[in-house]
């Protein structure tokens, strides 16, 4: 027998039918719930009288449209507090398992469910959200689904998919001290395309995941939807095993040692053949940002915006103008003098601790520039407590950042967190779609630390200037 | 859902690759509680300006265009996030069916859970149907005799898994069917598997 990837490990280990026509029936694990995706999911379920197959096997937690400020008063939005309020009027109608708003734990789904030990290695996990890849990292399969699959997944605990193609990426070489997961995870959208992985199931491995942070892993698993591939996912190893150890969620005592042993077969076989493979070598690469309106439009910070007429192919050439159009920008510029108005730190991608210390890291010692609007949005509460606890939080507000309450906040701009039109970001978040952050607004992605270079800049500023005698 | 009939209509040509779900249906529009009815909100931003107008020359503004049960347009569409109401906002708009190179995978499975017709076809196809369509063509969409054909001329097979057809023809609800044909099923499935991987039965503490 041929060897197995990780992907098909997991995948076959739940498959209860084969429809051979490339789609199994396979059984979901578990689900993340948050309040924008399953309102309706609720509704089909009940209009049908049926109920959840397995309450315990969900987990839910309002995230996308609560306010980071204020959150001793009612929610102020209307439409916000009611969806919020519907979430929680479900879930204790069915017994789901639930963190509310003023709960410590409370954060975005993707930051909560690894935090929580909910996710673990080997399991199936689905969410309405596409940033469900994020748990991957563990070493789960998991993926982003639509509110009739949510609805499916809570009355049936499965659900009919196609059986993705494989592909691994292979990211070597020597790291330079600057660049993040999430520039590696926009170099490798901008070498496959936007659309480019799309079908296929994702694996990073190589020396330099091998050698990453659990954050880091997510960040890198969670952007893979950008690509077009569903799944991203990172074998399981003693990094993940020891963030994983004494979560709340996560087995203890003997069934921890029993799950640990299945855990460490998961890796993908020496001889397990891949649908495609891609080496990444990371040498070096400069830090990059986004120039335009798809994450894969990506430059390195020390380039200049691209010239729609040097391309050939007119529909690529139209893309081209229209997004520069859109962003306001002129080909020729260079990136380092596009001045930002607001600098977003925060989200699923780079909402953790580490993106936290790495920002705090920036902008110790220095102020946020005049006319800049800097907020640090922490991915839960927990992370917003240890930020405070390491004086994270002190070093960003003395900066001059706003420090805020855990939620996707600008990422998606539900909760009244957004740009005005015209306004320009430089964001950790995830997608620089038109509007995305808000109607007309202008949106750069980068890593935390890039984000915290243009907010005490002013402009997309080069990282590796800033710090200039810092090698360490 | 609602059966797929045979669609007659003329097709609107939105010639551009990775049209997004943030501009099918911008999030802040996410606050709607609703599935039916979110038409008006569909390419709002692309739609109208800021202050309700309608933009005149986008075409789904301009007759016959206005009327268009079939969308052209790039690859990658309906790319980015889950949200299901980029397929509920197209229904409402009465689009029954798109044609594209490519789709977002979950916007691809959202689609057909709701009886709207994804139809991949080459770059190059898509581009000619854009053409006719730009010329006023009218497209048939008949899925039972599995035939696209544009000025009553056949220009391409729709290519979908039968079982996937038979769903959308019959309009039948896939969880109804699931947990009639295959309730034991999961149900065998998940004993053995509490068996192999209990550490994922164990009650959240």
């Amino acid at each position: 027998m041929p060897g197995r990837t990780l992907y098909d490990k997991i995948w076959s280990s739940h498959v209860i039918r084969d429809y051979g026509d490339g789609s199994c029936l396979i059984y979901v694990d578990r689900h993340l719930l948050h309040e924008v995706s399953t309102p309706q999911s609720f509704l089909a379920m009940e209009a049908k009288g049926r109920s959840l197959h397995r309450p315990a096997a969900n987990l839910a937690v309002p995230d996308h449209v609560v306010p980071t400020t204020g959150r001793d008063q009612p929610i102020p939005d209307p439409l916000a507090r009611a969806q919020t309020q519907r979430l929680a009027e479900n879930v204790a109608r069915h017994g789901v398992p639930y963190i509310p708003l003023q709960d410590i734990r409370q954060g975005i789904v993707h930051v909560v469910g690894p935090e929580q030990g909910f996710t673990l290695p080997g399991m199936t996990l689905a969410c309405g959200d596409s940033h469900t890849s994020t748990h991957g990292a563990l070493g789960a399969l998991a993926f982003g689904i639509g509110a009739s699959e949510c609805g499916i997944v809570m009355a049936a605990q499965a659900l009919r998919q196609r059986r993705s193609k494989t592909m691994r990426v292979t990211v070597t070489g020597t790291r330079p001290r600057w660049l993040t997961a999430k520039d590696i995870a926009l170099c490798f959208i901008a070498r496959v395309g936007g659309n480019g992985a799309s079908g296929f199931a994702v694996e990073y491995a190589g020396p330099v995941i091998s050698a990453m942070t659990m954050a880091e892993r997510m960040t890198l698993c969670n952007m893979t939807i950008e690509s077009g591939a569903r799944v991203g996912m990172i074998a399981p190893d003693d990094i993940t095993l020891s963030y994983l150890k004494g979560r709340p969620m996560a087995p203890d005592g003997a069934m921890w040692d029993r799950a640990v042993e299945y855990w460490r077969s998961l890796s993908s076989d020496p001889d397990a053949v891949f649908d495609r493979e891609m080496e990444l070598d990371v040498t070096g690469l400069a830090p990059v940002v986004t120039w335009g309106t798809s994450p894969e439009d990506v430059l390195p910070i020390d380039a200049v915006l691209p010239d729609p007429a040097a391309e050939a192919d007119p529909a690529r050439r139209a893309r081209r103008e229209k997004a520069l159009a859109y962003m306001g920008l002129v080909p020729g510029m260079r990136l380092e003098e596009v001045a930002v108005d607001v600098v977003f730190i925060g989200s699923c991608t780079n909402g953790r601790l580490e993106d936290l210390r790495a920002a705090a890291s920036i902008a110790a010692g220095r102020r946020v520039a005049p006319g800049v609007r800097a907020i640090a949005v922490p991915g839960s509460g927990l992370v917003k407590q240890q930020a405070e606890a390491e004086g994270i939080a002190d070093i960003l507000r003395a900066a001059g950042f706003e420090w805020r309450d855990a939620g996707c906040s600008m990422c998606v701009g539900m909760n009244g967190d957004m740009l005005a039109p015209g306004e320009r970001s430089a964001s950790t978040s995830n997608r620089n779609f038109e509007g995305r952050q808000g109607p007309g607004g202008r949106t750069h992605l980068m890593s935390p630390a890039m984000a915290a270079a243009a907010a005490v800049t002013g402009h997309l500023a080069d990282i590796r200037k800033l710090m200039g005698g810092d090698a360490a | 859902m609602t059966p797929f009939s045979t669609i007659r209509s003329v097709a609107a040509h939105l010639p551009e690759p990775n049209i997004d779900t943030d501009i099918i249906y911008p999030a802040r529009y996410l606050l709607v509680l609703d599935r039916d009815g979110l038409g008006d909100y569909a390419f709002r931003d692309r739609r109208f300006e800021q202050d309700g107008r309608p933009k005149p020359d986008f075409v789904l503004n301009r007759p016959p265009f206005d009327q268009a049960r079939v969308l052209v347009t790039g690859g990658g569409f309906g790319c980015g996030s889950s949200r299901e109401q980029a397929v509920w906002t197209l229904i409402g708009l009465g689009i029954g069916c798109v044609i594209a190179p490519s789709f977002g995978e979950i916007f691809r499975n959202n689609a057909l859970k709701n009886g709207l017709l994804p139809i991949d076809l080459p770059e190059a196809v898509c581009v000619d149907l854009g053409e006719k369509a730009e010329a006023g063509a009218i497209f048939t969409v008949d899925l039972e005799s599995r035939a696209l054909l544009v000025d009553g001329v056949l220009v391409a097979a729709i290519d979908l898994p039968e079982g996937q057809r038979q769903a959308l023809l019959n309009g039948w609800d896939e969880i109804d069917l699931m947990l009639r044909e295959e309730g034991g099923a999961i149900a065998a499935f998940e004993a053995g598997h509490r068996v192999a991987q209990p550490w994922l039965f164990l009650e959240t503490r």
